[in-house]
């Protein structure tokens, strides 16, 4: 930075008054050891528009760039997702980008070295590209195109999950954000509304006046536009019921705070379908109207009283009775919104089910209030021969996967584990070990962070270790990839292009990811990675275009507009239809199920064996002296990724295992102990502080996901807190979703540990300026 | 005159440090020292309880105790009544630092103090402080006290209830925190 030669006067402090003082402006000393140098927005700046990937959320930003470097991101009011607004996340991903620890030079595992033993030579782009292409074809040769699996996350998924798999063949392409997130959600709402929810919840925040949320994290999650809505609508005098054994942030902000028991919340969904029903409260016209099934509901739900429900939640039976009423009276203006991560116990999609069956009853689908009808943007593909098969992975933009797979090719490997069209990223780990139905010798693995999202972690590096290519492109190196037998340095978001971002909403839209500066070091962005990956795959066909500017103008041209024009913008936006009345108006109908109809009871998984109903399921219980684990999110981490971000870790550095304040007194522990957890297969993890409190019930624990980190190459990361997933060996299978049921995972706390011994943040950080 | 001052509306904010992080970044603050802060609170028993998160900064006093104990006139007080400290003159003496009741300053790594300046620089150009601005919970509000349209005497009208700190210190702070869930007020209630 430049020294600042003096310090300009603002018109603001001209004639400052200096109240009380006595000292005269010219007398004052200098003081010799100041080096007050000039802050980064003093000389020129220039912005430019992009889209954040601190989360999947997507955020429309602009950079603010001096001296050849990125110094601030902020929202921009044209973009529909942060509205001028971001997230800690958000801004503070700067700090990945200038992170010393990053991934620099393509990497090539030691030759005589285990996976894991993590002793890597550096290579040539060339020399890696060709060592991943030549191990292919071998897989393929041998085993076929489908034994190449491809897990990816984040933006990039497109060219990792669809695009590169799709080309080569191979249906076993995955994405943790559908089995280890929102299947459960997704499905569901298929099979009721005909639509899945998407990636943006399409929940009318602004227009709503009665909030259930059911331990959906709002405030602890920090999706940008979320969080703004759910703040403007308390605002506007929204009342707010929140459900969770645990006293949350949106727990802190609601009117009513119902602690369930954990796993028993089908239950109290079926008793409020039983309030509506039999006070006759729902709203009739709707369900006449657009709905199917309701003879069979009321029959179905007739006995399951809130007294009924009181048993097994271990609320009270009145508290129930209240909020279906109270819902009822704002209704259709009230809304359960589904959350996002609903794979909890494995019976997931029939409590989802639930949940949008109360919905239905208060008729709030497409209506002002309730749940909008989202529209994707439009937009066209660029032009390719046809992808031997279709994207298999879905989506939590709604996408189901592919339908069918080409006779021609096998079935992904976890077909048949589960009902839904989409791949289950933790059911393809077995076939690389036991090589059913057929093996998987190849994992192409892209921004996926395989030790700290895929539940039984011994399992996940039994598995990699059987494999003949392992390939991991990433930012950072994370305990998984220093494992693979190839790393590819990626270019972080803010040093690269991806394809054009589109978003289904109330106002569709299409924005822009741009680099708004050079790759540092030796890194690549994705789209360039997965291209000469297809070159030296035979599979130039689809990749004609010569560069990705190429890629996107032909993409935006199709639309009618261009690639200066959206770099000029940021964001296009379209026109919605998000409500009932809108389709009406066209005469179309935008329940896309099999009968044409929202579907209370359902046909289609009635014949495929499955209750069409709802059913309460008593869950696994925990194992004595076990506490069930619960997790959750920090409102400055993004999973676990951001635990080597200097500014983030000094907000929040380690993670806490809540548990009841009574429970720990009776173990001894107090707030600030440090124990050791195991779960029910004997599996250690910690030290972790203990936090105790009275803000959970005494039948479970808690802890934020994303800590715990065991690579030894993220300098701040390594070993501060524990990990969640690490003890998640037991996961339990939702057999219509394929989601990964992750809590009933049970833990004691082994006192005695002591307090781990680290550098402070604000140390480590002093090398991290930008 | 404009009488500069910010609100802040505890019934929402959710103590995410998006604020935080905007100020650290805008303003360059070194690792380890913070301009805001957020100070989470709990009490009550299970299941009756609260719990309040209150970002906490300078609060630009009408009566800054740090002003008169300046020995060089480095802090000072803007017609705005922003509390601004000229680093070039801070001579790192310490007695502002000792001063605050609120201890809203720190010693700058670069040898001066420094503490929240309202992003008076930000200010100038038309633009709000980093921290209103990101917000995500749009519980912060920024203005003019003596405009009564200004948004910050629209969020003090509509308040429920106005507390500031430590208000026996007479300091006269222009950080406002609103609709407390605190049963008892942050100290006590002043009047609207
Ligand atoms: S919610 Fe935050 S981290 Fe996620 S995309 Fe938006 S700004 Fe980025
Ligand atoms: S950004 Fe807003 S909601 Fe978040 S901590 Fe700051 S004031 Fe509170």
């Amino acid at each position: 930075m430049r020294r600042r030669e003096f310090i300009k006067l603002s018109s603001a402090s001209v004639g400052a008054l200096m109240l009380g003082s006595q000292i005269e402006a010219e007398n004052w000393l200098a003081n010799p050891l100041a080096r007050v140098e000039e802050p980064w927005h003093a000389g020129e700046v220039t912005t430019m528009y992009t889209v954040c990937e601190n989360c999947f959320w997507h955020c429309g930003i602009k950079a603010y760039i001096a001296d050849g470097k990125v110094f601030k991101l902020e929202g921009y009011d044209e973009n529909p997702k942060s509205r001028g607004m971001l997230c800690p996340r958000g801004q503070a991903a700067i700090m990945q980008t200038y992170d010393p620890d990053r991934l620099k030079k393509p990497l090539i595992r030691q030759e005589g070295t285990k996976r894991g033993d993590g002793k890597y030579r550096e290579a040539s782009w060339d020399e890696a590209l060709d060592y991943i292409a030549d191990k292919m074809k071998l897989i393929k040769k041998d085993y076929g195109s489908e034994s190449v699996a491809f897990f990816a996350h984040g933006a990039g998924d497109s060219w990792f999950a669809e695009y590169l798999p799709a080309a080569w063949a191979s249906p076993n392409a995955a994405k943790p954000s559908v089995s280890i997130c929102t299947s459960p959600r997704e499905t569901a709402s298929q099979y009721t509304f005909g639509r899945g929810i998407g990636g943006h919840e399409p929940i009318d925040w602004e227009e709503t006046d009665y909030i259930v949320l059911i331990a959906h994290h709002i405030g602890e999650d920090t999706h940008n536009t979320q969080l703004q809505g759910f703040s403007i609508a308390r605002k506007k005098g929204a009342k707010l019921v929140v459900v969770d054994p645990r006293f949350s942030t949106a727990a802190a902000k609601s009117d009513t705070w119902l602690p369930i028991k954990p796993g028993t919340d089908t239950a109290l969904l079926l008793a409020w379908c039983n309030v509506l029903i039999s006070e006759n409260i729902y709203d009739h016209q709707y369900i006449e109207k657009y709905a199917l099934g309701f003879e069979e509901l009321a029959e179905h739900v007739k006995d399951m009283t809130p007294e009924w429900a009181a048993k097994i939640t271990d609320l009270d039976a009145e508290e129930i009775r209240r909020v279906a009423r109270e819902m009822a009276a704002y209704a259709p203006r009230a809304i359960i919104p589904p959350g996002r991560h609903t794979v909890w116990y494995g019976n997931d999609t029939q409590r989802m089910r639930a949940l949008y069956i109360v919905n239905a009853l208060l008729g709030n689908y497409g209506r002002e209030g309730g749940f909008y009808i989202n529209k994707s943007p439009y937009l066209e593909p660029y032009p390719h021969p046809q992808f031997p098969l279709e994207p298999a992975a879905g989506g939590c933009s709604g996408s189901g996967g592919a339908s069918t797979v080409e006779s021609s090719y096998r079935p992904p490997a976890d077909a048949g584990k589960f009902f839904a069209h989409t791949t289950a990223v933790q059911e393809l780990i077995e076939p690389m070990i036991s090589g059913k139905p057929y093996p998987i010798k190849g994992l192409i693995c892209y921004g996926v962070n395989m030790f700290h999202s895929i539940p039984n972690v011994p399992r996940t590096k039994e598995a990699l270790a059987n494999l003949d290519l392992y390939v991991a492109i990433d930012v950072m190196p994370m305990e998984h990839v220093m494992w693979a037998d190839v790393i590819l340095p990626e270019a972080t978001y803010l040093e690269r292009y991806d394809d054009l971002l589109g978003t289904a909403h109330k106002t569709p839209f299409i924005a822009l990811r741009q680099p708004v500066i050079e790759p540092m070091w030796d890194s690549k962005p994705g789209w360039w990675i997965a291209r000469e990956l297809g070159m030296r795959l035979d599979l130039m066909m689809y990749f004609s275009w010569e560069n990705i500017e190429e890629y996107l103008e032909t993409r935006l041209k199709k639309i009618g507009s261009s690639l200066d024009k959206l770099k000029a913008k940021g964001t296009i936006v379209q026109k919605g239809r998000p409500y009932l009345k809108d389709w009406e108006a066209r005469g179309r109908n935008p329940f896309t199920t099999h009968s044409g109809k929202l579907e209370l009871y359902s046909q289609t998984f009635k014949e495929a064996g499955f209750d069409p109903l709802p059913v309460y399921q008593e869950t696994i219980q925990a194992p004595a002296a076990h506490y069930r684990l619960l997790y959750g999110r920090s409102p400055v981490h993004s999973f676990a990724k951001t635990q080597n971000n200097s500014l983030l870790m000094e907000m929040h550095s380690e993670n806490a295992i809540w548990i009841n304040f009574d429970e720990a007194a009776e173990l001894g522990l107090k707030t600030g102990d440090y124990v050791y957890l195991e779960n029910q297969d004997a599996i250690r993890e910690g030290p972790i502080a203990v936090y105790a409190t009275q803000r959970i019930r005494r039948d479970c624990v808690y802890m934020v996901h994303g800590f715990g980190h065991k690579a030894k190459g993220l300098k701040i990361a390594n070993n501060r807190g524990a990990s969640d997933n690490y003890l998640q060996t037991n996961y339990t299978l939702d057999p219509i979703s394929g989601g990964a049921g992750l809590r009933n995972n049970f833990v004691k706390l082994i006192p005695g540990a002591t307090k781990p011994r680290h550098s402070r943040i604000a140390r480590l950080a002093k090398d991290r300026r930008i | 005159m404009a009488r500069l001052a910010m609100a802040i509306d505890l019934a929402a904010c959710v103590g995410c440090a998006a604020c935080a992080v905007a100020c650290k970044l805008e303003n360059e603050v070194p690792a380890g020292d913070h301009r805001l802060w957020i100070r989470t609170t709990e009490s009550g028993i299970f299941p009756d309880l609260t719990v309040e998160f209150r970002p906490e900064q300078c609060l630009h006093c009408e009566n800054p105790p740090c002003v008169p104990v300046c020995p060089t006139g480095a802090t000072y007080q803007t017609q705005e009544g922003i509390v601004l400290i000229d680093p070039e003159k801070c001579i790192a003496c310490g007695a502002c630092v000792a001063a605050c009741p609120y201890d809203a300053r720190f010693f700058h790594e670069d040898g001066y103090v420094s503490k929240c300046s309202f992003c008076e620089h930000r200010l100038k150009d038309g633009r709000l402080p980093a921290c209103v601005e990101t917000c995500p919970t749009l519980c912060r509000s920024f203005g003019d006290l003596d405009d009564p349209n200004s948004d910050i005497s629209i969020a003090l009208k509509e308040a429920d209830r106005i507390d500031v700190l430590r208000p026996e210190q007479g300091t006269g702070p222009k950080l406002f925190y609103l609709n407390s869930p605190k049963k008892y007020g942050l100290n006590q209630e002043v009047a609207k």
